[in-house]
């Protein structure tokens, strides 16, 4: 491991190394409680699982609360390693130094938004006094335990196989007019349709949001909405958003929105799109919840989400909005 | 909302209350977690301030270096040589360096002499490296003497002290004129060291050097940007060696936690039992102790950050010289730019709380599921 | 309004320590009435009132709680019902020393999430009621065998519960503090609570204050 950032690299593996024993733990107590919890049972077995749930829910709290700091340092950690590589310009060039980077961000960010969802069926299961949720939630658990394990895997293998001498692309060559791929097409998606697809979307979620808030219905509709928002938040960045912060109608990297040369803008609009789609897709998932023990809690808790998913994603939509006025350039 | 918030401050007031009824405990705690954080925040900041120390003077480097080689080894670079690549399109000025060691028994190190770009000493005068003054006593207007290639003394009025503010790289550096140097090594006139390359757009640097070693084959030519990763990599696998010293700290200091964390006096079973028996559900409790983590934590790592901040950027690090720079009897006796980065803060926090969290999330857990009724058995 | 139905409680089962500390108890505890659980030591008083309040579970049998079954209710929320229903007051008194006297009756209300101002006002009102308004800010382990049963009975009352379950109040003290104490617990009765007294005390049983004696051998009710 020859690289800058030993300390940074170092965090990261310790950081996603417990998170994966962490959920691995908690992944084979999933495995049990589905097996063998009886909720009308008070027998020692059935205590002693009782018990237990506090464990595995304090480990996922942690990593939801360890996920984030992760995929900002993981991002920086690139961008700072990219002088290193030959050929690399940004965190792109970093991540692509050999075949797990890109794969280990994604996991990452899936990786969030699961914890967050889960901690929402959490949250609500520990308010029914039946536990309506408990075995959705530990079914969920299932899929996140071997998230975990493979968001582990993909960094040992990331750091461990990172060598000085290789020479890596730069992001011209994964987002830009002389690349190909899906990420190339989005790239080349003409400002004239990127531009108010991207507005609407936001819109419409904004108004979903507005309408669970004040009517309390459209709770799931805004879930939907905060998802497919992301993509295509995602792609508008790719597509005219970076691109107008470069002021360089060809450059289209999302990376290097982190750098200080443009002001740091990823810094700003990433957390907020995160928080607000983690918010806006939670909200949806607590607004779905129809069980009965919980029809005070439920909406309660989707009300309190949308409006931090609101919040958020009206500041991302400021921020984006700022930027574009700006800016001088004319694509 | 406000129920939660007034519950936390509830569970934060009997924490601090907790932590204060068991003041001796926690102080050995607290001591030793400061101590990791300090040394861990202090390797981690000091190795940073010298790659930026290195890195800086890089900055001031030029792109390409060529150098002769006669039979595979570094020659010295006739004019005529500088002349012929002047021309090559995408070169905007070739220089001539003149710079070369010199084994000074006195301090039994090496020294790089070195005529500088601009600015060059007069005839007879030298700029010496503010380290080697002081390890051979010398202050402006003193005498340095060396021996030249023919083993005549040269004597030489120390002009100025270079600036220390990258003193690492120049801790051993003597700055002459041309003359000077010429006359000192035995070099004649119309030879150099070698080449600087300044190239119009940096990013052709590659095509330039390809270019350069077309028009002269016998010559060797190096990037900045690949002096950069040698020198990057260095300054790291020195850092690595005291990580992996520390990781064994860490190790040691999760143990300890463990030990005090599961170690859980009686007196305290009983507490947590009482609490538990007057209506603190298993989440309070496991609360009201994650929250003596964090507190200890955050403690902890404020006092052991500060530290090492001191330590590293006014203190000159002396407890790490030896270990980080021991390749040079030039102890280099720099100042550090202060800087604060966040993401380092991030990364050491995560790799000071995390092992202690892992170490004590189990045991704390044990404790906050003891059964209620278990007061009332005595 | 708490009924107990067949409810048993069987320590370290299946074991060879294996042991029926209470056997198939039903019995109902009525509204703003004064009951005693009386037998001799080992005959299962303290945890028969442990299953009562809800904190032991029982190894079989229901309990109900004005009617709802809650034998089966996640911690969480056994413990929030526990809390607002039930104030224990313990065979010894639990207090947890280097804490003031303040600190210990607060307690119990710090999950509750109530403002603290609130919960202070009401925990020095409850120490004046039991006569230690000037002691509130003393350390608990300075306090006399009286005072630290009157501190207890005041933690007891914080979150205002209906029903106080008190194990041997009167068993570290002389008559004289006894009788003290069954005072203040009379004076609860007179406020409309409802009591579950454990007791082998006579004194306990010479007052009129007990109005329901249930009798208690080897983990059984004595018809
Ligand atoms: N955790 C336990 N494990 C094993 N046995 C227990 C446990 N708790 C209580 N017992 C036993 O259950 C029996 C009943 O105990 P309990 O404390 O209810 O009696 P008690 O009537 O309150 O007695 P005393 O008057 O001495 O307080 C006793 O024999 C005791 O040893
Ligand atoms: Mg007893």
């Amino acid at each position: 491991m020859i690289f800058q950032p030993a300390a940074l690299a170092l965090a990261l593996l310790l950081a996603s190394s417990l998170n994966a024993l962490g959920l691995a733990v908690a992944g084979l107590f999933a495995l049990r409680m589905l097996r063998h919890w009886h909720p009308d049972i008070g027998s020692e077995a059935q205590i002693a699982l009782e018990r237990r749930t506090h464990l595995v829910s304090t480990l996922v709290v942690l990593s939801l609360l360890l996920s984030l700091p992760m995929l900002a340092l993981f991002t920086h950690t690139a961008d700072a390693m990219a002088p290193f590589f030959a050929g690399a310009m940004c965190a792109v060039g970093s991540l692509k130094a050999n075949a797990w980077g890109l794969p280990a961000l994604a996991v990452m960010l899936v990786g969030f938004f699961l914890a967050a969802a889960w901690l929402v069926l959490h949250r609500l299961d520990t308010r029914g006094w039946d536990q309506p949720l408990l075995l959705a939630k530990y079914r969920l658990l299932l899929l996140l335990a071997p998230l975990a394990l493979a968001q582990a895997a993909l960094l040992w293998l990331y750091f461990g196989g990172l060598k000085a001498e290789v020479i890596t692309s730069c992001c011209g060559s994964l987002f830009g007019p002389a690349a190909t791929g899906t990420l190339a097409e989005l790239s080349a998606l003409p400002e004239a349709i990127a531009r108010p697809l991207f507005f609407l979307t936001l819109a419409l979620t904004l108004a979903a949001g507005a309408t669970l808030l004040v009517r309390g219905r459209l709770g799931r509709a805004f879930g939907v909405l905060a998802g497919l928002n992301f993509v295509v938040a995602l792609a508008a960045i790719v597509a005219f958003i970076a691109p107008h912060i470069y002021e360089q109608p060809h450059h289209h990297c999302p990376f290097c929105l982190l750098q200080a040369e443009h002001g740091y803008a990823g810094w700003l609009l990433y957390p907020l799109l995160f928080l607000g789609t983690a918010a806006g897709l939670g909200a949806g998932l607590a607004a779905g919840v129809r069980a009965q023990s919980l029809h005070n809690e439920a909406p309660r808790l989707a009300a309190a989400l949308a409006r931090i998913a609101v919040a958020a994603l009206a500041s991302f939509g400021a921020a984006v909005s700022f930027y574009l006025w700006r800016s001088n350039l004319v694509m | 909302m406000n129920t939660w918030i007034e519950r936390q401050r509830g569970l934060i007031d009997t924490t601090v209350a907790n932590l204060r009824r068991r003041k001796a405990r926690n102080l050995g705690l607290l001591l030793a977690y400061v101590l990791l954080v300090f040394l861990l925040a202090s390797v981690v900041l000091f190795g940073d301030g010298m790659r930026r120390e290195a890195r800086l003077l890089l900055e001031e480097a030029p792109e390409l270096v060529v150098q002769r080689l006669t039979a595979g080894r570094h020659d010295l670079m006739p004019a005529q040589w500088l002349e012929r690549i002047a021309d090559l399109r995408g070169v905007a000025a070739v220089e001539g360096r003149l710079w070369g060691y010199h084994h000074d028994a006195a301090v039994g190190a090496n020294l790089t002499l070195q005529v500088p770009r601009e600015a060059a000493p007069a005839a007879g005068r030298v700029h010496l490296g503010a380290t080697l003054a002081r390890l051979r006593g010398l202050a402006p207007g003193d005498v340095l003497s060396l021996r030249d290639h023919a083993g005549q003394p040269h004597a030489f009025v120390v002009e100025a002290l270079l600036d220390s503010r990258s003193e690492l790289v120049s801790a051993d550096l003597v700055l002459l004129g041309e003359a000077d140097f010429r006359a000192f090594f035995g070099i004649a006139a119309g030879l150099y060291t070698d080449a600087a390359l300044r190239v119009v757009n940096p990013l052709e640097t590659r095509t330039v050097a390809e270019k350069v070693l077309a028009r002269l084959p016998a010559t060797r030519v190096i990037s900045r940007e690949e002096m950069r990763r040698t020198y990057d990599a260095v300054f790291n696998w020195r850092q690595g060696l005291p990580l992996m010293v520390l990781s064994v700290l860490l190790a040691a200091f999760a143990l300890l936690a463990w030990d005090k964390a599961s170690g859980l006096s009686a007196e305290e079973r009983r507490e947590i039992g009482i609490l538990k028996a007057l209506g603190w559900d298993s989440g309070d409790v496991l609360a009201m102790k994650l929250w003596e983590g964090a507190l200890l934590s955050l403690l902890a790592f404020l006092l052991g950050y500060t530290l090492a901040w001191l330590h590293v950027y006014y203190a000159g690090a002396p407890l790490f010289e030896p270990v980080l720079k021991g390749w040079s009897v030039l102890y280099p006796h720099f100042a550090l730019a202060p800087e604060v980065d966040i993401s380092r803060i991030v990364s050491l926090a995560l790799l000071t709380v995390l092992p202690y969290v892992a170490a004590t999330l189990v045991p704390v857990w044990r404790a906050a599921t003891l059964d209620p009724d278990e007061v009332m058995r005595e | 309004m708490i009924e107990l139905v067949g409810v048993g409680k069987t320590f370290n089962p299946g074991r060879d320590n294996e042991f029926h500390a209470v056997r198939e108890v039903s019995l109902s505890i009525e509204a703003g009435r004064v009951t005693a659980l009386r037998g001799p030591s080992g005959s299962g008083k303290t945890t028969l009132l442990g299953l009562i309040g809800g904190l032991t579970r029982p190894s079989v049998g229901r309990l109900r709680l004005h009617g709802r079954d809650i034998s089966a209710l996640p911690e969480r929320f056994l413990t929030a019902l526990r809390r607002d229903t039930f104030g224990f007051v313990f065979q010894q008194f639990q207090l947890i020393r280097d804490l003031s006297v303040l600190d210990n009756v607060m307690l119990p209300a710090v999950p509750t999430g109530r403002p603290h101002a609130d919960i202070r006002a009401r925990a020095l009102r409850l120490l004046d009621e039991v006569g230690l308004g000037r002691r509130a800010a003393a350390r608990v382990q300075w306090l006399s065998g009286g005072e630290a049963q009157r501190a207890a009975i005041a933690r007891a009352l914080i979150n205002d519960p209906p029903v106080i379950l008190a194990d041997e109040p009167t068993a570290h003290l002389d008559s004289a503090l006894s009788r003290q104490i069954l005072e203040i617990l009379a004076e609860l009765r007179r406020c409309g609570r409802t009591l579950v007294i454990a007791s082998h005390d006579p004194l306990v049983f010479e007052m009129d204050l007990v109005e329901r004696v249930v009798d208690l051998r080897d983990g059984r009710v004595l018809a």
